[in-house]
């Protein structure tokens, strides 16, 4: 198969139980404040968004998720990083 | 004759107040060195200053860690020399993975420049040797990520093997929330390795090691430096027995 082009998003945020004062403040001073109640939670995040060469989603996938890993885009100590393949 | 480095990141900002404090008041023979220049490890000691490495994108000191300089350092830290991260450069050392955890924005989402009260939590270093475990130092800090965290059971590691050097206290020497200028975790300020020979801290000690900076003119950061001189002295002693 000759490669295509990927769009891939790399998602990093605090682990759940490491606070995220930004989300916190989003939440309270912005989202319950204007009225929305319904929404009980803010986690605020990096997004990246990487063009990736490759020949199936799949393989773009696990590159994203080997660079992650290997140049350390995420601290594993602090962050969950989420890797997704949205086009 | 011993010699130290002080490695200079794009971005670092506090490399030369660093280099002044030792080469003209601890009076240690020190080079400023560009980091894509060490790549060998030719000196005694090394010191990371303090600024935003590489505008601090992506994370601060994620970019700086991944320099080869940092292997240099690596080599630095595995042959038992002292290695000193100072605010942007304990941020370079825990992203590097040389020192345990991460270093997150502060709790307050406010850059944060101020006096802090710190106890000596650990003597054991050689950038705390001459200190008396308990005592206070006065030291300031200026971060916008100096939020130290890691999980419990690491806690737990670092507690076990005694690597927490340093905690912000009040003025009663104890360390609560309110002496807490970024909610670190367990008011931690700086920490070293398991082995004790690199230590990291958020405060500055360069910006108190002369009178005429320091609170009460008494410039408790020059004890860091000092001890790092001191430990040179026990190591010659060491060879020379």
């Amino acid at each position: 198969m000759s490669p295509a082009s990927f769009t891939v998003e790399v998602v990093v945020e605090n682990k759940s139980l490491a606070r995220d004062p930004e989300g916190e403040t989003i939440h309270h001073n912005l989202i319950l404040k204007g009225g929305y109640s319904q929404v009980t939670n803010v986690r605020a995040g990096k997004l990246l968004r990487m063009n990736v060469e490759a020949s199936s989603p799949g393989e773009a996938e696990q590159l994203v998720r080997k660079l992650c890993d290997d140049l350390r885009i995420y601290n594993p100590a602090a962050h969950v990083c989420q890797v997704r393949v949205v086009s | 004759m011993v010699k130290v480095a002080v490695v200079q990141f794009p971005g670092s900002n506090c490399d030369l107040d660093a280099l002044e404090i030792l080469q003209k008041t601890v009076k240690v023979p020190t080079d400023l060195v560009w980091h894509k220049d060490l790549k060998e490890d030719q000196y005694d000691a090394y010191v990371l200053p303090g600024g935003f490495s590489y505008g601090d994108y992506l994370r601060a000191g994620a970019i700086a860690a991944t320099s080869p300089s940092l292997e240099t350092i690596r080599e630095a830290t595995v042959a038992g020399k002292p290695v000193l991260g100072i605010c942007n450069g304990f941020q370079i050392l825990v992203e590097a993975g040389i020192l345990l955890g991460a270093v997150l924005r502060n709790a307050g989402l406010r850059f944060v420049c101020k006096w802090t009260r710190l106890r000596v939590e650990s003597t054991r270093t050689p950038f705390t040797n001459l200190a008396k475990k308990g005592q206070t130092l006065r030291i300031p800090i200026a971060h916008n990520e100096g939020r130290y965290y890691l999980d419990n059971d690491q806690l737990a590691e670092l507690e076990r093997n005694k690597q927490i050097v340093l905690r912000y206290v009040n003025e009663t020497n104890i360390p609560t929330k309110d002496s807490n200028p970024n909610g670190s975790l367990d008011n931690i300020a700086g920490i070293c390795n398991k082995e004790g020979n690199v230590m990291g801290l958020m405060p500055h000690p360069e910006r108190a090691s002369l009178p005429i900076l320091s609170l009460n003119n008494q410039p408790d950061g020059r004890l860091i430096f000092d001890s790092m001189i001191r430990s040179f002295e026990n190591t010659v002693e060491g060879e020379n027995r």
